[in-house]
């Protein structure tokens, strides 16, 4: 299989850079090989924030993502500069809670209000990355869902591992929904 | 009285379980590692390989982007019986490392531009007294603080040219997690073999990647440790010179006398204003690098059997230049990739071979031109054209396509 890049674009504070790493360790999990690579400005929150994910069974020589088969939104700012890099026929997936406006329609754009359902069925928004990371990753397939499973937990502190996994499941849930 | 004698008791039995813990411990750690890859970070590389080439000192102040190196010794480096220690500023970092060096610890600090800056009249320092030492500079924007969380190959230069006076330099430019690793323990074993300070250049990119690693067996770590003087105590000379400007090294505490000196100095490490003995301390300290650049060199040519282009770069750069490489194939264009893993001393017979054996040189870089110059004093022969830069200093990565398009305009 060719490089599978994904993007998960948002601003700082969103846990996008650690939805990163636990897919990269998803990957790594399943004996595939990847790079994570990330940008985000000196603010630890607030300012622009993305992380790249590349995976593939093949050595990867460039580890930013560059033309990708996978874009993660979480805010309108992120969703107006990446879209125009995401492939044709590649997966756009959007937080309507923050994305209004589409540029460009892509063919296969999932749409949903990630951080309210994350507000109303967790309490907080603080597992909107792992939830939209779940949602993704099933609607993609790129790794297996026991494999993002264990990576949460090898990745977050031990106390989290409960919530993520909550999180998790039902991001999967909302994509089986989706398909439907 | 009794009260200070309460206070010391428990004091003494911490400080021995400190002192009894390395040999043990360090087994322990050293065979609890996993076989198997792991997500690793390149700062993490860098740490991992600075415990494993045997690096008991670590002297610095953090900086993004190679904080994560710091943070990770902090933590590792006491449980093996060695010692962090944040300094107050990057100067007192460096001298701190060539201090401690002096008293027999293999040492290592980490930093980036703004800090590698500071550390310069230290490194020099440390090049004169013949010190081994090892300077870790994950590069980032500049000039000044520049653009912290930003990529940039801007300090390639000044790692050669940074300390005045002429000084020899090694330093040694990765592009993957798994070559930071070693190419730390490399940097570790130079400048316990060279006696000198060498420097590890990194890319933020880099330092902040993640990719999958099998770090190797402790068995397959090759560890050089600076030469110990045999000789008895008066008859030592702390720059003494055998045949390959190899000189054993005594430390501070072992019974042998020495005189440490930024000063011009004499064998002994005397100050001396004699243009003999001055000549000969600037002659040694080059060719302690000219008579040894086989074993200071490290090149990787990528695909450059058939090649009619080629592409110069290190680093990140390096990588991008593969993936439009591969892609320049697919569609028939005939292009390779020479990649130094030892930037100073400068490849110039590798960079040679290239030049009589392609038509066009791309050098991409990260900066405002500062390879190219290398490639282009070995150009005597040949007209400017073939030789095309592509550079850029935004805070953005040169990526494959730049490159692609470059090969192009060329083919």
């Amino acid at each position: 299989m060719a490089n599978y890049e994904v993007r998960l674009s948002g601003s700082g504070g969103q846990g996008l850079i650690l939805a990163g790493i636990i897919l990269a360790r998803a990957a790594v999990i399943e004996k595939r090989r990847v790079t994570q690579t990330q940008s985000y400005g000196p603010e630890s929150r607030g300012g622009y924030s993305r992380a790249d994910v590349i995976i593939s069974d093949d050595e990867i020589f460039f580890p930013e993502a560059t033309n990708f088969n996978c874009l993660l939104a979480l805010t309108q700012e992120a969703c107006d500069v990446y879209l125009f890099d995401l492939r044709e026929n590649g997966i756009l997936i959007i937080d309507t809670t923050f994305v209004k406006n589409l540029a460009l329609a892509a063919e296969n754009t999932f749409e949903l209000p990630f951080t309210d359902i994350a507000q109303e069925k967790l309490g907080s928004p603080i597992s909107t990355n792992i939830m939209s990371l779940a949602f993704l990753v099933k609607i993609t397939g790129i790794v297996k869902e026991e494999s993002l499973k264990q990576s949460i937990a090898e990745t977050v502190k031990p106390a989290f591992v409960e919530l993520n996994h909550k999180a998790m499941e039902i991001g999967f849930e909302l994509a089986r929904k989706y398909k439907q | 009285m009794l009260k200070n004698e309460k206070a010391k008791t428990p004091v003494k039995p911490k400080q021995e379980t400190v002192t009894k813990k390395p040999d043990t411990a360090l087994q322990e750690l050293q065979q609890k590692r996993e076989r198997k890859n792991v997500l690793m970070q390149g700062n993490e590389a860098v740490a991992l390989g600075a415990l494993d080439a045997g690096v008991n000192f670590f002297a610095g102040y953090p900086i993004t982007p190679s904080t994560e190196i710091a943070e990770i010794l902090a933590t590792e480096l006491p449980k093996r019986g060695g010692v962090f220690v944040q300094m107050e500023d990057e100067i007192a970092s460096i001298c701190a490392i060539t201090g401690a060096s002096l008293a027999g610890a293999k040492s290592l600090t980490a930093t980036s531009g703004p800090g590698f800056s500071l550390m310069q009249e230290g490194i020099g320092f440390a090049k004169i007294t013949e010190t081994p030492c090892v300077v870790v500079n994950v590069q980032r924007m500049g000039p000044s603080t520049g653009m912290p969380t930003s990529p940039a190959q801007g300090d390639i230069m000044q790692a050669k040219w940074g300390s005045h006076g002429d000084s020899p330099a090694i330093v040694l430019y990765p592009d993957s997690v798994k070559e930071s690793y070693e190419l730390t323990i490399r940097a570790v074993n130079l400048s316990e073999k060279y006696r000198t300070c060498v420097i590890l250049l990194l890319d933020e990119v880099l330092g902040h990647m993640r990719e999958a690693v099998r770090l190797p067996d402790m068995a397959n770590v090759r560890v050089i440790s600076r030469i110990k003087p045999t000789v008895p105590p008066h008859w030592y000379k702390h720059y003494d010179e055998n045949q390959k400007y190899l000189s054993p090294l005594a430390s501070y505490g072992e019974g042998y006398r020495f005189h440490v000196t930024g000063l011009t100095h004499d064998s002994h490490g005397f100050p001396t204003n004699k243009s003999s003995e001055a000549g000969e301390m600037m002659e040694r300290l080059r060719k302690k690098i000219s008579y040894n650049i086989r074993d200071l060199v490290q090149i990787e040519s990528h695909q450059m059997e058939d090649a009619k282009i080629a592409i110069f770069a290190a680093g990140i750069t390096a990588r991008a230049a593969k993936a439009a490489i591969a892609m320049a194939r697919f569609e028939g264009i005939k292009v390779g990739l020479l990649r130094p893993l030892t930037i100073w001393p400068f490849p110039d017979d590798a960079v040679r071979k290239m030049l009589r054996n392609v038509e066009t040189v791309i050098v991409p870089e990260l900066n405002q031109g500062q390879l190219i110059h290398e490639v282009q004093r070995l150009t005597k022969d040949k007209s400017e054209s073939n030789l095309i830069a592509l550079q850029r200093v935004n805070g953005q990565l040169i990526t494959p396509n730049d490159i692609l398009r470059k090969i192009k305009e060329v083919f």
